[in-house]
């Protein structure tokens, strides 16, 4: 399966991936709505910084995926295509997810208490971050 | 006599040329007939013709045909000649009275340059530089050709009338070329008509010639001065640098005029493809680009060259031991119904034929 | 000392649209965008604003405009802001005011005031789309003949110098790495190698990363020394011996120590954070016979094998100049217009010496051409190309090819805003600060240059296929096809053009 990849020595640290992240999964998906009357969800990829080193991380969907293994509730689950997401109506914010997963890749969304995390955007061709992160720094592949 | 400023000159045209492999001689009406049978290539602005082997008595020397506005100029040009040039013979060049309007003074000289005046240039050279001292210096002057043993005929007309003006039926020749004018910009003027003739090599052109700017400040680099801003003074002055005085093989200077591309160069094998890159290297203000076919008469022989995308007609025949070539198809069949062979040249590749030797390349 | 000077630009910021997401804040390099959290509102400090447009071009939301807005004094037409900030800027700091990219004043551009022919009629265009058209040229010095033997099979019989052959008439001019980021060097590098052409190391030596790639490289030899060695030479595929530079004439350059870092200290073999001084002139060229025995110890350090050419700025009399240069042995001259840039020059250096190319450029040409010497050296111009129809222009006029910088940089994200000695390059190319220099992707970078010399290869070719030309020697220096319009006779004589309409 096709998978999000970061090339570390061009990402600028700019975290336009996060704010697109946050307006495709918001309710308009219109940006200024989306952050200025809209409650706002989390984004699934965060950008890490030390001194001029940056990174985007998500979720690597990982082939033997802990997160889905330990879930209690079977909300972490892995769709056809391979990718895993959260159904946020079976998540009982139990977190066990976040314990497991070894990229610290999945977080809590305080408002709803559930794991939020990348779903690399359903119903798109490529994950907006990727489409719109400036530097190409991230790819698809 | 209107010089002409500023722009060069542009033309369409018809042209037309006969050699006779073997060197005899046939005398001018045929040439006529094939060049009459375009009259619509041309508008009347300009005809002309070039012989060889016409002149056999005075072999040794330069024929200069010369044309003056008036016996001021001539004066002068007469003094000018008769400084740097023993004249063997001199006269007027018979013409009848035809429907050619206004003729300047026509002259001829048989002509050796002075021992004195040489100056360790050779004897072409140093007739060259003269020529081009009397059409630049000498007001109203304007040397018509200047090789041995051949001469140019040319006035404002169509060629058809040039050629009987200039009795051309009264003369013999190996090697016959001809033109018809259809000049677009520039008045009607004698000295504009071709052939274009240098030394030994005449020229006739049909074309337009867009490189022309760097073709002519390339030729004045090595001392040619262009002053007649036509097309085929350039293109006379390549053949005299690259083949005269740079020694070129003759097929290897139209390399140069009409060079193959990259493309084609880069496929070629390692040899091949080493000489086409140099050439096209050194020699590449001297590429001809844009519209033309040409017909250069010369010393025993006649060469025709199209350009390297072939933008203007041009055709060769060859019947027995004669080479005809001509714009159009109706030029060859004119004077010659059924000729042994007939094609078209491909761009770029000569059409040599050489006394003596025959047909050498085909084009 | 209180500073009499103000910004010169004005931050307008849509609050409609800025949705706090601090892209701004993360990207300006001098740091004009603070947010504010008690107010969730973001100041601009607009004093430290140097109009890169590096903010307004990543915002999301379009919110930010960046406005120039000079100082407005009261109108005066000999004293212009321009010099009334100058002379406060000097009356605070005492120092001479340094500047980056090319001369920005409004001398004549003659570019503008030449225009191309067409064919009508008489002589067919050609349609670069369904017929060839060439652009393939090549640099170096020529024979005036050639000596052919003909046989069975043609025999060469002269051996020509080495040529560098280019598949369009443009390089990349001397850009060195510390004046430029490795990213960007690396973008070119890569751009060259796939258009078919070169870059210029400049005066910076060759990045160890890069010496393998070495056969679309020019390297340079300027005044300084910097990274030459045997193996620097001998890794391009031709040296350029550099005299002067179209903005600095005259002057040296001068890298300061923050920029160099270790690699850059490694590339140069200098010492880490010593400031990279070059000397006005080479100590070694005093005169033209002096400049001969470099261009032959160059030569012989590389056995002959690839051109040396010597780059100069355009002065007064850079025609005698060239014909030095070409009868010196220098296979190729480049040279570089009034408008060329640089990465740091003395302000009033860059805006009142030199010549604009294009003059200098007709006089050279012709020059060597009455000197029947126009074949020893191929001729690169350089100095604010801006478009295909300058490069046009130019080789019409006489030039072999172009050397492009700036628009190669611009191609590259660069906006002009002339801070390029600052070392603050907001968008990574003209830094060397690991913050800003990955902002430059040098996969993106190569795209980007690749891009613009196949649009401009393409433009090229139409151009010349409307003249009737296949083959781009048969522009060069044919200034027939070029036609000036509100001009000097004394400029129509040195352009050696005519008017439009004669």
């Amino acid at each position: 399966m096709r998978r999000i990849y970061v090339k570390e020595d061009v990402c600028i640290g700019c975290r336009l991936c996060e704010i697109y992240c946050i307006v495709q999964h918001s309710k308009s998906k219109n940006i200024i709505k989306a952050f200025r009357n809209e409650p706002r969800p989390l984004p699934g990829v965060l950008v890490e910084e030390k001194g001029p080193i940056s990174f985007a991380l998500q979720c690597r969907h990982c082939d033997d995926a802990p997160c889905v293994e330990s879930c209690i509730t079977g909300a972490m689950q892995r769709l056809e295509d391979g990718r895993i997401i959260c159904d946020i109506e079976r998540c009982v914010g139990c977190w066990t997810c976040i314990m497991v997963c070894p990229y610290g890749a999945i977080r809590r969304d305080q408002n709803r208490k559930v794991a939020s995390k990348c779903d690399l955007c359903i119903g798109e061709d490529i994950p907006v971050c990727v489409k719109n992160c400036p530097n190409e720094a991230l790819t698809y592949e | 006599m209107q010089k002409i400023t500023g722009g060069k000159d542009i033309s369409g045209c018809a042209v037309s040329g006969i050699l006779n492999t073997n060197g005899k001689k046939i005398d001018g009406r045929y040439i006529i007939r094939s060049i009459a049978n375009m009259h619509d290539r041309s508008n009347g602005l300009g005809g002309g013709f070039a012989a060889y082997g016409i002149y056999p008595s005075y072999k040794e020397y330069y024929a200069f045909h010369l044309m003056f506005d008036d016996s001021y100029a001539r004066e002068r040009c007469e003094e000018f000649l008769d400084k740097n040039f023993l004249i063997e013979r001199e006269g007027d060049i018979p013409t009848r009275k035809t429907v050619i309007q206004n003729p300047p003074i026509l002259r001829r000289y048989f002509v050796e340059p002075r021992e004195e005046k040489l100056d360790k240039s050779s004897e072409d050279d140093f007739v060259i530089r003269e020529v081009m001292k009397i059409n630049s210096d000498i007001e109203g002057s304007y040397v018509l050709s200047s090789g041995k043993n051949m001469a140019a005929f040319k006035a404002v007309g169509f060629p058809e009338d040039v050629g009987n003006f200039y009795r051309l039926e009264e003369y013999k020749a190996e090697t016959w070329i001809a033109h018809g004018r259809f000049p677009t910009n520039t008045p009607g003027w004698w000295g504009g008509a071709h052939p274009f003739a240098l030394l030994d090599y005449s020229i006739v052109h049909n074309g337009e010639i867009s490189s022309y700017g760097i073709n002519k400040r390339y030729l004045e680099m090595f001392g040619y001065r262009c002053t007649l801003l036509t097309d085929t003074e350039v293109m006379a002055y390549l053949f005299d640098l690259l083949v005269r005085r740079h020694k070129l093989p003759m097929k290897i200077a139209c390399k140069a005029f009409a060079p193959p591309f990259w493309d084609e160069i880069d496929r070629m094998p390692e040899k091949e493809k080493k000489v086409m890159k140099t050439i096209r290297t050194v020699y590449g203000s001297c590429l001809v680009n844009g519209p033309f076919s040409i017909i250069l008469g010369f010393k025993n022989g006649m060469l025709a060259l199209n350009d390297r995308i072939k933008l203007r007609p041009l055709i060769a025949a060859t019947k027995k031991d004669f080479l005809m070539v001509s714009s159009e198809e109706a030029g060859i069949r004119e004077i010659c119904k059924e000729p042994d062979k007939i094609w078209s040249p491909k761009a770029g590749e000569p059409v040599i034929g050489l006394i003596g030797k025959g047909v050498v390349e085909e084009g | 000392m209180l500073s009499l000077c103000k910004g010169e630009f004005s931050v307008e910021r849509d609050d409609d649209r800025c949705i706090r997401c601090l892209v701004c804040v993360r990207q300006c390099p001098s740091d004009v965008h603070k947010y504010d959290e008690e107010e969730d509102r973001i100041y601009s400090d607009e004093s430290e604003c140097v109009g890169c447009q590096r903010c307004a071009t990543l915002c999301p939301t379009d919110a930010i405009t960046i406005r120039y807005k000079p100082m407005e004094m009261k109108e005066n037409a000999n004293w212009k802001t321009y010099h009334l900030t100058n002379i406060y800027k000097q009356a605070e700091t005492g120092g001479i005011l340094l500047t980056g990219m090319g001369n920005d004043k409004p001398y004549p551009i003659y570019w503008d005031h030449i225009l191309l022919n067409a064919s009508q009629v008489t002589n067919p265009s050609i349609d670069p789309l369904r017929e060839p058209m060439e652009l393939r040229t090549y640099l170096g010095r020529k024979p005036d003949l050639l000596d052919i033997e003909d046989g069975d099979e043609l025999i060469l019989k002269t051996e020509i110098s080495p040529q560098l052959k280019l598949e369009l008439p443009v390089l990349f001019s001397a850009m060195s790495y510390g004046s430029i980021s490795l990213n960007a060097v690396k973008s070119l590098e890569r751009a060259a190698t796939i258009a078919g052409t070169y870059y210029n190391t400049g005066e910076g030596g060759l990045h160890k990363d890069l010496h393998k790639y070495g056969k679309n490289t020019i390297v340079q030899c300027a005044s300084g020394r910097f990274g030459v060695s045997p193996d620097y030479l001998n890794a391009g595929a031709a040296v350029e011996i550099k005299i002067g530079q179209g903005a600095k004439p005259g002057i040296g350059g001068h890298l300061p120590g923050e920029k160099v870092l270790e690699e850059i200290s490694e590339t140069r073999m200098i010492v880490e954070g010593t400031d990279a001084l070059s000397p006005a002139p080479h100590h070694d060229i005093y005169s033209i016979e002096d400049l001969r025995q470099l261009i032959f110890a160059l030569k012989e350090t590389i056995a002959y094998e690839k051109p040396v050419g010597v780059k100069i700025a355009a002065v007064h009399n850079s025609a005698a100049i060239s014909s030095g240069m070409a009868r010196a042995g220098a296979d190729f001259i480049a040279l570089d217009g009034v408008r060329g840039g640089t990465g740091a020059a003395p302000l009033v250096t860059r805006d009142n010496v030199g010549i604009p190319i294009e003059l200098a450029l007709a006089s050279i040409d012709q020059r060597l051409r009455e000197e029947g010497i126009r074949n020893n050296a191929s001729l690169i111009i350089a100095g604010g190309i801006r478009s295909s129809s300058d490069i046009i222009k130019a080789i019409a006029l006489g030039a072999d090819a172009v050397y492009i910088g700036t628009a190669a940089l611009v191609a590259l994200g660069c906006h002009l805003c002339q801070k390029c000695y600052t070392g603050k390059c907001a968008w990574g190319i003209a830094t060397q600060d690991p913050y800003l220099t990955k902002r430059l992707n040098p996969e993106i970078g190569t795209r980007r240059l690749v891009n613009l010399l196949n649009a401009w290869s393409n433009e090229m070719k139409e151009l010349i296929g409307g003249m009737g030309i296949n083959a781009i020697e048969s522009l060069r220096g044919n200034r027939l096809q070029l036609r000036g319009v509100g001009l000097t006779d004394t400029e129509y004589k040195i352009l050696g053009i005519l008017p439009a309409g004669e």
